[in-house]
């Protein structure tokens, strides 16, 4: 027998009693202000968020950023705003190794916990969320408010969501971190060392 | 493996108490860690709800296991992804090593997985030539210092930054005395990179994985799993099968209750969502039994299954905070380990159950309602019934149930009781013939007994 059908064999063979799912339909906690609540969340887990007017405003913002200025090597996946590596002429993810910063599109945020969803729909070499030194996450608010990128909570988040074939999506909160050594946060383990989260309206 | 090479709970704990200052250190830290728990856990009103809906989905998904095992195997092949199969460690070991094999690959970089831990996958690949470099930075110190985790979410938590540095010093040339955690952690980031960038697979361990879309699940604080698996082309996901739910949408219960009952955090930094390989990739993901079964069929213990790894139980038991993680012997230890290690090997772990206070702390923090102290002491009876109780154990029982049992002769010596205790010298009372005057002060010897003060109010009353 494969231990495939061992195991089926060894689990189906059990009386357990039968329970019903939970409704997902409950009161999830909902903010009166999504938005700083959001922002309060992020700052607490190391990151920032700001809203800007425009990729002019988001252009002026980067460059108030000295991570951003002083970054040699740059990728961005967002239209309108170069970087100096097109990930599009790159075949092996290895290239990516030393990029400063990367400026990526979020789909959405979720205020309860600064985490914004992020897939490699756009982005043609996932590592490139997790490799720079700095990332940068970019939400365009089509309807000119933040409250239209934001949800309250996961419940929320995941309603919006939908699964297409071999794509990686990922929540991101903050920059990457660690407290492995006695408990003290560190910022920067492998990822990201700062984590910016730009509301574009 | 681990430290502690004695299954013996007492004598390693013991070990661990040898040196006061740090039990201290290591019972506050852990505490520290439960109450940013418990600021989180008030900071959603809904908290009660998430743990009775994530209880309830999990005891569905067990109910239903086989069921959904073969959904999730459909969708994840109709994905890309290749599945496996494996009835126990050895099992699951082979069949990594066949596709590293397969791969020709020499260096491998983990994340985190205690499945792995608990197949014994790192001396078994290094026997075979392959190097497996642990990237969490907790499981790198272990890995480095030859230890085992001492904690499921916090492997390296026994130890300080002093031992981390002279580890440091000794395997990645770090400067010999230099004990600040931000050079350090930046010595084991520039160090991981290294192995992240010369990988020919990355293995990580699956937190969730998800019958209606065939997905899998990845959460990390560092980006390490994510780093490790999207370089090299082939990513290979190890996971017990209890792992499984229902649904994507379940996912929005699991991960608010995970890293906030872990760590206090709101989420943890990277939640990572893989549905099939990536273009040119390959996905592998091997369902794991090696004695999950087993656990479907006892009413007793059915409900251990339903544990997310958390660690929250650790974090909060009296008796994990003062005898350390390693003293369980196991991959997993603490109140969660104490249940499933002597289920699986009760020779070696009988002296875990009673590694307990039935304080039911545990049973309060988890968040999965697992009914943690209630199963231990289940397994307290079990392990007395199988006769494998030291005569230390069961002698005092034996007495007290016999004294118990003559109310005049329990009195009489609950009075000699409290004179000795009010009259001995310290050495008579605090020895080895004593265990609980062992790192600890005896309650003082009340000046009346309760029965004293019982006889007396009713007499008050009486003459009312
Ligand atoms: S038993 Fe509960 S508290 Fe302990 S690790 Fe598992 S889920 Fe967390």
């Amino acid at each position: 027998m494969s231990s495939k059908d061992h195991i089926l064999k060894s689990v189906r063979n059990q009386l357990v009693p039968s329970v019903d799912l939970p409704s997902m339909q409950q009161e999830w906690i909902q903010y009166a202000d999504p938005v700083a609540h959001f922002g309060d969340v992020l700052a607490a887990v190391g990151g920032t968020a700001v809203v800007v007017e425009g990729l002019d405003g988001l252009a002026e913002s980067l460059a108030e950023l000295p991570v951003y200025v002083d970054a040699k090597k740059t990728v961005s996946c967002i239209d309108g705003l170069m970087g100096n590596i097109d990930l599009d002429r790159i075949d092996d993810p290895h290239a990516l190794e030393d990029v400063d910063f990367a400026l990526l599109p979020g789909e959405f945020a979720v205020a309860e916990n600064a985490a914004v969803w992020v897939t490699d729909a756009a982005i043609r070499h996932r590592v490139v969320l997790f490799i720079p030194q700095h990332v940068g996450l970019v939400l365009h608010c089509p309807g000119g408010q933040v409250d239209d990128v934001i949800v309250n909570n996961l419940a929320e988040a995941y309603q919006k969501l939908s699964w297409q074939a071999n794509q990686f999506g990922c929540f991101v909160s903050g920059p990457s971190k660690t407290a492995d050594i006695e408990q003290s946060l560190v910022i920067g383990a492998h990822g990201a060392r700062s984590l910016h989260v730009f509301f574009v309206l | 493996m681990s430290t502690s090479t004695k299954f013996d709970h007492p004598t390693n704990a013991n070990r661990f108490n040898q040196d006061q200052a740090r039990t201290h250190w290591h019972d506050s830290a852990l505490w520290f860690i439960r109450e940013k728990r418990d600021r989180m856990s008030k900071s959603l009103p809904e908290w009660e709800t998430l743990r009775s809906c994530a209880s309830q989905i999990k005891a569905h998904t067990v109910s239903k296991l086989a069921d959904y095992l073969e959904e999730f195997e459909k969708n994840a092949r109709a994905r890309g992804a290749i599945v496996h199969w494996a009835k126990d460690a050895e099992e699951h070991n082979q069949i990594v090593l066949d596709i590293l094999k397969k791969h020709e690959a020499e260096r491998i970089v983990k994340s985190k997985s205690m499945l792995t831990e608990e197949c014994h996958l790192n001396p078994f690949l290094e026997k075979n030539g392959i190097e497996v470099v642990d990237t969490d930075l907790g499981e790198r110190i272990v890995q480095l210092r030859q230890e085992g985790p001492s904690h499921i979410v916090m492997p390296a938590i026994h130890l300080k930054k002093e031992d981390v540095s002279e580890t440091f010093h000794q395997h990645l040339n770090t400067e010999a005395g230099n004990n600040d955690p931000c050079y350090l952690t930046e010595s084991a980031r520039q160090h991981l990179r290294d192995k992240f960038m010369q990988a020919d697979v990355g293995i990580t361990g699956v937190n969730f994985a998800l019958a209606d879309t065939g997905g899998i699940v990845v959460c990390t604080n560092e980006g390490n799993a994510d780093l490790g698996v999207s370089l090299p082309n082939v990513h290979i996901a190890c996971m017990g099968i209890e792992k499984l739910i229902p649904s994507a949408d379940h996912l929005s219960i699991f991960l608010r209750l995970l890293a906030r009952s872990a760590t206090g955090q709101p989420i943890t930094t990277y939640s990572s969502h893989f549905h099939g390989p990536r273009e040119g990739g390959e996905l592998h993901i091997i369902l794991v039994d090696n004695g999950r079964s087993n656990l479907m069929n006892s009413d007793d213990y059915r409900n251990a299954l339903k544990c997310i790894r958390c660690g929250a139980c650790m974090n909060t038991c009296p008796v994990y905070r003062r005898s350390g993680g390693h003293s369980y012997a196991a991959t997993v230890p603490g109140p969660i380990g104490s249940i499933l290690n002597p289920l699986r090997d009760a020779k070696h772990h009988k002296s875990l159950p009673f590694a307990c206070t039935l304080c039911g702390s545990c049973t309060d923090v988890c968040p999965v309602q697992i009914n943690l102290h209630e199963q231990l002491l289940t397994l307290r009876t079990e392990v007395k019934n199988q006769k494998q109780l030291p005569v230390s154990k069961t002698m005092p029982m034996r007495i007290a149930s016999w004294v118990f049992q003559r109310p005049k002769l329990y009195a009489w010596l609950g009075g000699i009781g409290k004179f000795f205790l009010r009259n001995l010298p310290r050495f008579m009372i605090y020895n080895g013939m004593n265990p609980w005057g062992k790192n600890r002060e005896m309650p003082e010897a009340p000046s009346e007994s309760f029965r004293q003060q019982y006889a007396k109010r009713a007499k008050k009353n009486q003459s009312k």
